[in-house]
């Protein structure tokens, strides 16, 4: 569990093709609910949007017609004046500039709306996702790379992006234009629609072909690009031996082969999905010739007389058939070919619609992970002292800290002083289920003792710890604190209770100071500077570009790790808790310095409990109490004298007779 | 800047070419087909089945060349385009292979990861946009132009006033949009990167019970992030609609005047050249809006470019000379007068004045605190680095005067920082020396105490390492590094803390087979521990970057106060009791 997985990117890519409608309904629905005010007047606005400029060609069909009236033909025996025209055509084309400024007007209002809702929306799921994080036990940090739960925030949130803002509004209006546009082809003429059908099947077919062989290269891009990013994540991090191993030109041949993979299956995937457009396009047009050859003709080779059948006609003259007029087929055509564009646009939706909620399953996974259980009542108060030794609740910082414990059954409340005692009886404990690491372990620690956990990497040293804060539950036996079980104290008051120095210095972006401020936000500067004298840092510090409040990059890289983890002691002595466990906290350290903070660490910490993680065993020599732990066992315990006395694990362990990694 | 990243092009030279004009037939053809509608249309209208036939092929075969001419494009230009960005990140990771020491430091890891991945792609996003558009769009626009003249001698003067106000809002939502969207950006990926501290972080937040506090740290930044974004999409959903006003204002115009016209007897207009000239009217303001967006794209991927430019313009900062030496005759190390700074402009240097020499065979312990410049001495000796003033002599002559990968090869650096590789074991020793045998592989195992574990699995030499070697503890990891370095079969042999996760018995058992095996082999070896160098032919101890004092364990433990304080806090407790325990 120690080892830090490699962030991997991404991961793996759905296959394209299949909508999970139950994820799609649970994000509607939390649209829905959270901002249903908003959604109702785009939904109004994006309705008419698609109406206007659907409906627009009937307008202008009407200003063809006025024209059309004008002029003298064998089936337009009585045309009207030019004047008459005019008057028609202009109030036509006020009507649909009206029509036009309305289409406008929605656009703008859908802009504007979806531009609040999608970025609200944004936040919301990253503010839930981010909450729901930070109540996420150890274990799920453990069986997820921080590649993967980076994924969901850059990645899969992104992904709802694009579907809230763009996809999903698009795929609506689409949807709508394309109806309306087939109604209103179908109210012109029954007849010509049947030819774009043809066309829906061709558009249909190719989108199908063309975008599944995409969908698949698509698939191996990821992977493909997966693993030239992991080679060259490896290769950056380990620039330096390849320098001193001559390894570069080996380096360059391995990246090289990866590389070429990568390009070949990303252009297959890219020249396909470039592709649907232009045939989309020309099906459109190809469909625009057919339709006018089947109109044209009829109308040429009927002279005029060709047969229509229409819904207008239904509605004018009560039957389906009337004569094709020249004007019909005008508009028709430019609505057969708006028709195939609306489909290709939908058609590239697709994909990513599909994508984007492939993305929202894996955000909802996030929110519906079980969350740290935590069921204690205990909690730790600062209590002051009376006259007569009872303990009375303070908000002061006394320095005299109790466990409040309610007690249900006659509803009062007790307060025990904490005092630092610790044991664990029979402890055992495993990771996963069936794999225990540590067997029936116990173990005391009087307050103010100095503890020390000795043995090989794996032998379960930092898991004590672990089970101490309840970063894991144990299988079995009992851990008391102060007599208390810990699992009826509060995780968060158990955790306050404990200042931990942690194997690995995680320093976060910020201030010096702010860093060190992290133990306890209310310290003032001068007891954070306090501190990091007691923690030998405050030299160092103050020969820092800025001093304490030089600013930190990420995790402190411009730190040595030494240095690092002389802030992250001073982190824990700002935090003044009346426990301290101190896991591998020096052992970056010089044994000159690490003196030094033993010395200052041992003032703090005079009459608190202190455990101590180390495997340079100079570090441990001054505890009281020295366990010698064995995979997962206990084999010695005593003091430095008593052990070496002994003569017996430590002892070999310290003259170097005995394996220790 | 653009000139060096088309350097890379090399052989996509031809697709880049030919996709730009394959949309010049493309867009040829998209002009064409409203113009043959027109025809078309007329012949129709006149029951000119003669014309209609002809127009009508005529349309099909210019369909025809168009979809050739699209299908054609996009193959070439994805081929283009993602060729262009392989080559970017081979000629960036290839010129990184070059780096020096100093060169990598000056660029951090991650970064190059980053500028190797997701700058390249957002140069390869412009890249593509700009093949396909570049000449696309100012073509379609004036072939729009000049066709809807064609049609009709005064009706397309609208354009004159639709273009300009469509320009113009563009340029208004581009210049209000744009620097917030580069704020936010920027803001957007500290977020991020925020978000992956904590992940990382997540047993110091927890153990400070600071969930609350980050969650709201957290979404107070989020919130106000949101807020900038809204701001910029605002302006930016304003797009749409200026678009949308300026193609229906064409449109209302066109069928006005043109109706007007038309009634007024101007026999050049027919309803279908009205309609030819929506369909330029659509043209000539999509175009526009496209190179609005190449213009955007353009400015969003600069950054980017900026830094691929900056890897590949990077020059490592040493180089073999002309004429080097090829062999090196001994394991014989002289610094003479060695002063050395990481940069010109650094204010203080990290070695002063150092004078040390050491001849072939020896072995030589370096102690010293953290921060003493301990490892900076070695590297110079492989020339990892250059020596700032003075000079440092490997086998009497001058490191600046081998061949850089002989030097190396001879003198092998054990890092302090190190890592192996994921593949097999063997493969990992073999970085060595490429043509070791299994041999001479199981012989560098033996000497670095790794043979043991490695063949007590039943993989031997073939067990997999995984990335980063995380499936080895510490220790084994360092032994395993150790061995790694003598399959160089090296003249001088540096450890700079390579067994500080090796026990104590190991760690003899390493010193006496080096001892016994390499006795010709100058070992110079960095160590926490006194343990681990005291039984050395000379121990160096250095401090703030200077020699405070050579000599021998026991000389030292007698005459220098750094070398017994170091010494007294690892063995306080047996120089209480007197004797030390020892081996």
């Amino acid at each position: 569990m120690k080892t830090m997985k490699m962030p991997r990117g991404r991961g793996a890519v759905p296959p394209i093709g299949k909508l999970n409608f139950k994820d799609l309904k649970r994000l509607l629905k939390i649209l829905f609910t959270n901002y249903k005010k908003l959604l109702v007047i785009i939904g109004v606005a994006i309705l008419i949007s698609a109406i206007a400029g659907a409906v627009a060609g009937l307008f202008l069909n009407r200003v063809y017609d006025f024209l059309e009236k004008t002029v003298l033909s064998s089936n337009n025996p009585v045309p009207i004046t030019a004047n008459e025209a005019w008057a028609g055509i202009v109030s036509t084309v006020i009507t649909l500039a009206c029509i036009y400024v309305l289409g406008i007007t929605s656009n703008v209002v859908m802009g504007q709306l979806g531009a609040i809702l999608t970025q609200n929306f944004l936040k919301d799921m990253r503010n839930q996702v981010f909450a729901k994080m930070q109540k996420l036990p150890i274990k799920y940090f453990d069986q997820n790379t921080h590649g993967d739960i980076m994924s969901v925030y850059t990645n899969d949130i992104d992904a709802l992006r694009q579907l809230v803002s763009q996809s999903l509004p698009q795929f609506c209006s689409t949807l709508i234009t394309l109806i309306t546009l087939a109604i209103v082809m179908n109210y012109l003429s029954v007849m010509l629609f049947l030819a774009v059908v043809i066309g829906i099947i061709a558009i249909t077919f190719v989108t199908k072909t063309i975008g599944g062989k995409s969908g698949g290269y698509f698939m191996a891009q990821q992977q493909a690009v997966g693993r030239v990013e992991g080679y060259i994540e490896e290769i950056m991090h380990g620039q330096k031996v390849v320098k001193v191993f001559n390894h570069e030109d080996e380096a360059v041949e391995k990246f090289n082969a990866l590389n070429e993979h990568l390009y070949e299956v990303s252009s297959k995937a890219n020249g396909f999905s470039n592709m649907l457009m232009p045939i989309i396009h020309n099906i459109g047009n190809v469909l625009y010739v057919l339709i006018a050859f089947i109109g044209g003709g009829i109308y040429i080779f009927s002279n005029g007389t060709g047969i229509n059948i229409s819904f207008q006609s239904l509605f004018e003259n009560g039957t389906f058939i009337s004569v094709l007029e020249i004007n019909v087929i005008v508009s028709f055509l430019g609505m057969a070919r708006q028709f195939a564009n609306v489909m290709g646009q939908i058609s590239n939706q697709l994909n990513s619609v599909i994508m984007a909620i492939a993305g929202a399953s894996r955000v909802f996974n996030v929110l519906d992970e079980p969350i740290e259980e935590d069921n204690g009542y205990v909690t730790l108060v600062n209590v002051k002292e009376d006259a007569s030794g009872n303990l009375i609740e303070t908000n002061e910082r006394t320095h005299i800290w109790a466990w409040k414990h309610p007690h249900k059954a006659d509803g009062t409340v007790t307060y025990e002083r904490l005092r630092g005692d610790i044991v664990m009886d029979s402890v055992d404990f495993g990771y996963v289920e069936d794999k225990i690491v540590l067997h029936d372990v116990s173990l005391y620690a009087r307050p103010g003792q100095k503890i020390a956990f000795v043995g090989a990497t794996g032998a379960g040293k930092t898991t004590i710890t672990n089970l101490i804060n309840r970063f894991y539950d144990i299988q079995d036996g009992k851990i008391r604190y102060d007599g208390i079980n810990v699992n009826k104290i509060k995780k968060a008051d158990l955790r306050r209770s404990l200042g931990i120095v942690l194997q690995d210095t995680c320093l976060f972006s910020g201030t010096v100071m702010e860093n060190i401020r992290y133990g306890r936000l209310d310290a003032t500067d001068e007891e954070c500077i306090n501190a990091s004298k007691l923690a030998n840092a405050h030299d160092f510090i103050t020969r820092l570009p800025d001093g304490y409040d030089t600013m930190l990059t990420a995790d402190g890289s411009n730190l040595s790790q030494g240095q690092r983890q002389l802030i992250s002691i001073a982190r824990a002595a700002v935090a003044d808790a009346p426990v301290m466990i101190m896991d591998e906290a020096t052992s970056s350290i010089d044994t000159r310095t690490e003196l030094l903070v033993q010395r200052g660490t041992d003032k703090l910490m005079e009459g608190r409990t202190v455990f101590i993680i180390a495997h340079r065993l100079s570090t441990v020599q001054g505890a009281d109490v020295i366990m010698v732990l064995d995979h997962g066992r206990i084999i010695e315990r005593g003091s430095h004298d008593d052990l070496i006395e002994k003569k017996g694990s430590y002892y070999s362990l310290y003259t170097g007779a005995f394996e220790l990694e | 800047m653009i000139k060096k990243l088309l350097k890379s092009l090399r052989e996509y030279k031809k697709e880049t070419i030919i996709t730009p004009l394959l949309m010049v037939l493309e867009v040829a053809m998209e002009v064409a087909i409203p113009y043959i509608l027109t025809l078309f249309g007329e012949a129709i209208e006149k029951a000119n089945s003669n014309g209609m036939i002809l127009y009508g092929s005529l349309m099909v075969g210019a369909s025809i060349i168009s979809l050739i001419a699209g299908m054609l494009g996009g193959k070439y230009c994805a081929k283009a385009s993602t060729g262009f960005a392989k080559n970017l990140r081979h000629d960036m990771f290839a010129n990184v292979q070059k780096f020096s020491f100093s060169n990598i430091d000056k660029f951090s890891s991650s970064s190059l990861v980053t500028r190797l991945t997701t700058d390249v792609s957002s140069v390869q996003m412009a890249f593509m946009m700009v093949i396909r558009t570049a000449i696309r769009s100012p073509l379609m626009l004036i072939f729009s132009i000049v066709m809807s003249f064609s049609k009709h001698p005064t009706l397309p003067a609208i354009f004159f006033v639709t273009a300009p106000v469509l320009t113009f809002g563009i340029i208004l939502i581009i210049k209000n949009a744009m620097p917030i969207f580069k704020r936010v950006f920027k803001r957007y990926d500290n977020l991020n990167e925020s978000i992956q501290e904590n992940v990382k972080g997540m047993r110091v937040v927890k153990a400070y019970v600071r969930e609350d506090y980050e969650t709201e740290k957290f979404s107070t930044v989020s919130t106000s992030l949101s807020k900038d974004f809204i701001k910029a999409e605002r302006i930016l959903a304003l797009n749409g609609p200026i678009m949308q006003f300026c193609l229906q204002g064409a449109l209302i115009a066109i069928a006005l005047i043109g109706s007007r016209l038309m009634l007024n007897g101007d026999s050049s207009l027919s309803v279908w050249v009205i309609q030819s000239m929506l369909t330029y009217s659509l043209q000539i303001l999509m175009s526009l809006q496209m190179l609005s967006m190449i213009f955007v794209m353009l400015t969003m991927s600069g950054e980017s470019a900026r830094r691929i430019v900056e890897v590949l313009d990077e020059k490592t900062d040493l180089t073999s000379p002309e004429n080097a030496i090829k062999t090196v005759s001994s394991g014989d190390i002289s610094f003479e007068n060695v002063s050395f700074r990481y940069s010109s402009h650094a204010q203080r240097n990290v070695l002063d004045g150092i004078n040390l020499s050491i001849s072939s065979g020896e072995t030589v312990g370096i102690i010293g605190a953290t921060g003493s410049s301990k490892s900076t001495l070695v590297n110079l000796i492989s020339r990892l680095y250059d020596v700032t003033e003075g000079e440092l002599k490997v086998g009497g002559i001058n490191v600046k005067e081998y061949d850089l990968e002989v030097l190396r090869d001879n003198v092998s650096v054990v890092l302090q920082k190190n890592v192996l590789f994921s593949g097999t074991v063997r493969e990992n020793m073999k970085w060595g020396d490429k043509n070791a045998t299994d041999e001479e592989i199981i012989k560098a195992l033996k000497i670095a105490q790794a043979y043991d574990f490695i063949m007590s699995s039943s993989d031997g030499l073939d067990k997999e390492v995984e990335q980063g070697g995380a499936n080895f503890s510490g220790g084994q990891k360092q032994r395993l590094c150790i061995a790694r370095a003598l399959v160089k079969k090296p003249k001088i042999l540096i450890l700079d803390d390579s067994t500080s996760a090796v026990d104590m018995k190991t760690d003899a058992l390493l010193r006496k087979a080096f001892k016994e095996e390499l006795p010709s082999v100058t070992k110079i070896i960095i160590a926490q521990r006194i343990a681990s160098v005291q039984d050395s032919d000379k121990i160096v101890v250095l401090d703030g970057g200077k020699i405070n004092a050579v000599g021998t364990h026991s000389e030292l433990i007698k005459n220098n106060e750094i070398y017994k304080e170091v010494y007294y806090s690892q063995n306080k407790v047996e120089n209480n009791d007197g004797e030390v325990a020892s081996l």
